[in-house]
């Protein structure tokens, strides 16, 4: 469906054969080249736009008589851009708590379970962590047992009340437990819920306040497209995350929900999800990733 | 006096909403040539009338059954029982629109049998059992891990024993790049043939609505592999508007037929083109 980027913005670019340097006029249709391969993307329309800007404005003046074609050239410059942006310090994740406390928030059906579960595997059989997950969603159908299966699949502990509705006391008492039995990190899935639902967003807000984690995770969806700006904002309202979790990428999506999100709230892309195994879980590569939005 | 023309500032305020809604460059690009030929042709326009044009010419690319209105699935009686599959790429509402289905067809007083062939996710089999409790249909089963075509079989000789009007076949989630488990589905559909030799009679897609572009894959593969007949839209409760849906209808000239508009029993609606086009201006 999508044609090289590069390809186009050589095709764009050819007016600028005969020039010596990019200007405002002949750079304008190779930005409208870029702009669409964002928007094919995903990327949010306001941020292509935004970001078109800032690549024209680099772009302005550069010297096209240089070894570099004048695509290549501005498919750098793309590229360089994409990537700083979606950059920054990946610090990992803090585990300075004793126990470390690490809360899921996500839309439904964005990978929070399955995420809670690799998150899990990862610290017991790389970190040498003693995890402790625990089922904070008392709505969907089967979840308790959903996350159940999951521990039993890596043989790590799950923390459940079937009873209890309210989990703010369930995340609680997780933690009263697992200071009792010794283990070092509480990974505290929630309910998928919907920004606009504020009573769900008031409750997960009151876990957050009551728990005081050390690592709120935002997990996405990589094929989300153009609201991925306002759910990650609001979600960043009422929990001032600490980082994104992007899944599902084994699929062909290209992924450009991660610009929009980072753009939105700045904060740093610390995992992805590339299956749905229990070991397809991989820290974030900037690079790769501005790959993958240009088609490249 | 009034214009003739709609100008630059009205179509780009209304590309700009349109990709927003997730429909898609092409398909923006599609709806405005189309309210600029016809603006071209019609002398006069004030508001209002663009408001109806607009409606009508992304309307127009929404498929539709030949008969046009109806939307919801109809289950003749000819054939009994009427089987549904439902397919879709990992978390996008399948178990749970197959729980509001089943409730619906229920209400309408039909006899519905569910099967439950996600054999693979952690606790799906239990999440659909208990769809099946709160619909109050029976459900048919085997363990976890054991062979989802096999499932659909089983399911299939029961609705027939027990003379069932419906049966809704849950599919584990899967992303339309995998070819294996996009030929297990292929699979299921022939596999069920052995029973009702012209089932599935419906195969539904189901689209999350907060997906971008990458649904036209969706249903390009899911199309490929199974021969959809129908599309379902979920969780547009929430901000997100499902826009790519139109372009999708447009292609593969598959109609959409319900949206998922929450997580509880009755939330689920039958499609209705308006008032879609009508929630990406809201
Ligand atoms: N292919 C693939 N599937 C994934 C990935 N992560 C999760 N899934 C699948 O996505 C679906 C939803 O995952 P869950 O973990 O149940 O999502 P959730 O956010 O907990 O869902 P709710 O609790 O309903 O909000 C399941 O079928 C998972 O197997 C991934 O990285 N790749
Ligand atoms: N808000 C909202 N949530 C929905 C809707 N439909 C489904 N969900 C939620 O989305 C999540 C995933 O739904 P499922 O029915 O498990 O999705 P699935 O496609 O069967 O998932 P897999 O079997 O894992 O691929 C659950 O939390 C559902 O409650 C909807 O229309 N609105
Ligand atoms: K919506
Ligand atoms: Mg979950
Ligand atoms: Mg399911």
């Amino acid at each position: 469906m999508f044609d090289n980027l590069s390809e186009k913005l050589d095709k764009a670019l050819h007016v600028l054969k005969g020039h010596g340097s990019i200007t405002e006029v002949n750079v304008a249709e190779t930005l409208k080249e870029v702009r669409r391969a964002l928007l094919d993307a995903d990327v949010n329309f306001k941020i292509a736009k935004e970001f078109t800007n800032t690549v024209k404005e680099k772009a302005l003046g550069q010297n096209v008589l240089t070894t570099l074609q004048p695509g290549q050239l501005m498919v750098k410059l793309v590229k360089d851009e994409l990537t700083e942006l979606m950059g920054g310090d990946a610090e990992g994740i803090n585990l300075s708590g004793n126990p470390s406390i690490i809360l899921m928030s996500g839309l439904q059906g964005s990978g929070k379970t399955t995420f809670s579960g690799k998150l899990a595997n990862f610290l017991k059989t790389k970190k040498a962590k003693k995890p402790l997950l625990v089922a904070c969603d008392v709505y969907r159908p089967a979840a308790i047992n959903q996350l159940h299966v999951v521990g039993d699949q890596i043989g790590v502990e799950v923390f459940s009340d079937e009873g209890n509705k309210n989990p703010v006391q369930i995340a609680q008492n997780a933690i009263a437990h697992a200071k009792q039995n010794g283990h070092n990190v509480v990974i505290i899935d929630t309910a998928g819920r919907l920004a606009v639902d504020e009573e769900m967003m008031n409750e997960i807000s009151n876990v957050y306040k009551a728990v005081d984690p050390q690592e709120t995770l935002f997990v996405v969806d990589a094929m989300t497209g153009q609201d991925a700006v306002n759910t990650a904002k609001a979600f960043n309202d009422r929990l001032n995350f600490d980082g994104v979790v992007l899944t599902k990428l084994d699929g062909d999506t290209r992924g450009g929900a991660a610009i929009s999100i980072k753009s939105v709230v700045n904060k740093p892309i610390k995992f992805i999800g590339t299956g749905e195994k229990m070991d397809a879980i991989d820290v974030f590569y900037p690079n790769r990733m501005a790959d993958r939005i240009l088609g490249m | 006096a009034g214009k003739s023309k709609v100008d630059d500032e009205v179509l780009d305020n209304l590309e700009e909403i349109l990709v927003a809604s997730d429909v898609g460059v092409n398909t923006t690009l599609k709806i405005i040539e189309r309210i600029e030929a016809r603006v071209a042709k019609d002398k006069y326009l004030g508001t209002d009338e663009l408001n109806l044009i607009l409606r009508e010419e992304i309307a127009g690319l929404l498929s539709e059954i030949e008969t046009g209105e109806e939307t919801e699935f109809v289950t003749p009686s000819d054939k009994k029982p009427y089987v549904i599959m439902v397919v879709g790429v990992n978390g996008v509402g399948k178990t749970t629109t197959i729980g509001k289905l089943a409730y619906q067809f229920k209400k309408a007083g039909k006899s519905v049998v569910l099967g439950a062939a996600d054999t693979f996710r952690a606790a799906a089999i239990d999440q659909l059992q208990i769809w099946a409790d709160r619909a109050q249909v029976p459900i048919v089963k085997q363990s976890m891990g054991s062979d989802p075509a096999s499932v659909a079989f089983d399911t299939l000789q029961s609705a027939v024993k027990q003379n069932a009007d419906v049966v809704i076949i849950d599919t584990a989630g899967r992303l339309h790049n995998k070819v294996n488990l996009m030929n297990e589905l292929t699979k299921v559909k022939r596999v069920m043939q052995k029973v009702v030799p012209d089932a599935p009679h419906e195969v539904l897609l189901i689209l999350d609505g907060s997906t971008g572009q990458n649904a036209f894959e969706q249903a390009k593969q899911f199309t490929a592999a199974t021969e959809v007949t129908a599309l379902a839209v979920t969780k547009l409760d929430g901000t997100a508007k499902g826009g790519v849906v139109i372009g999708i209808s447009d292609q593969f000239q598959i109609p959409v037929k319900y949206i998922g508009v929450g997580e509880g029993m009755e939330h689920l609606q039958v499609f209705n083109k308006f008032e879609f086009i009508d929630s990406f201006f809201k």
